[in-house]
């Protein structure tokens, strides 16, 4: 299950409602991650843009990789503005065992941050800036550039 | 002819153009000095599908899209 929604999160109702939905599946494992905005370098929040065609295909290729593992996963990402200390990104892994979800959770948000199509802006002194310097060329970037 | 959109802070509007191959994508690009920051790094997906090759063929009515560097969460 993949979630998109406008601005900050609602994380208790979101955590509470996954947990609800699968109670009864006989997982012995949920690990949620839970990402949230902080006040630092003088920022008053973040910004996202999303892409969600292949945001969407990244994340059920990541369905099928885990679900012979009998492991399910879910995300929940904000489009738009979230503020300090408000929530932009929620990814939980639910498995049979413990260590299949510790293990794929760390995967699942690692190779989120470095493949989903999702851009990230500093919110300052009423600007929208992009965090460059933050930001990860996906793998295979610069084929534009070859054969100069 | 095939559409390239420029997708996130790149913020150029989506254009329209004739195209065989992304080598003539490639080419069309690069004639626009805005684009330079962004050639070097930018994945590209061909109708959403992600590519490798600048030989990937191209045909009426495709949609070419270009991904700049990427920080969700």
């Amino acid at each position: 299950m993949l979630e998109l929604h406008d601005g900050a999160l609602n994380v208790p109702e979101i955590l509470t409602r996954w947990y609800s939905d699968e109670s009864a599946y006989n997982y012995g494992a949920y690990i949620p991650f839970v990402g949230t905005v902080r006040d630092e370098d003088g920022i008053d929040g973040l910004s996202f843009d999303v892409y969600e065609p292949i945001l969407l295909s990244w994340f059920e290729t990541w369905c099928l990789k885990v679900a012979p593992l009998g492991a399910k996963l879910k995300m929940a990402h904000s489009r738009g503005d979230v503020l300090n200390h408000e929530s932009s990104y929620i990814a939980a892994v639910f498995s049979p065992k413990r260590r299949v979800a510790l293990e794929t959770i760390e995967q699942f948000v690692e190779d989120f941050k470095a493949s989903a199509p999702i851009w990230k802006y500093d919110l300052k002194e009423g600007e929208r800036i992009y965090a460059r310097e933050r930001s990860t060329a996906i793998a295979g970037a610069g084929l534009l550039g070859e054969n100069k | 002819m095939i559409t390239v959109e420029f997708l996130g802070p790149i913020g150029k509007p989506a254009m329209t153009m004739e195209a065989n191959t992304l080598h003539d994508v490639a080419r069309e690009i690069k004639k626009d000095p805005s684009m330079a920051q962004w050639i070097d790094n930018c994945a590209v997906a061909v109708n959403d599908m992600l590519v490798g090759s600048l030989d990937t063929p191209l045909s009426e009515g495709d949609k070419v899209s270009l991904l700049p560097p990427v920080c969700g969460g």
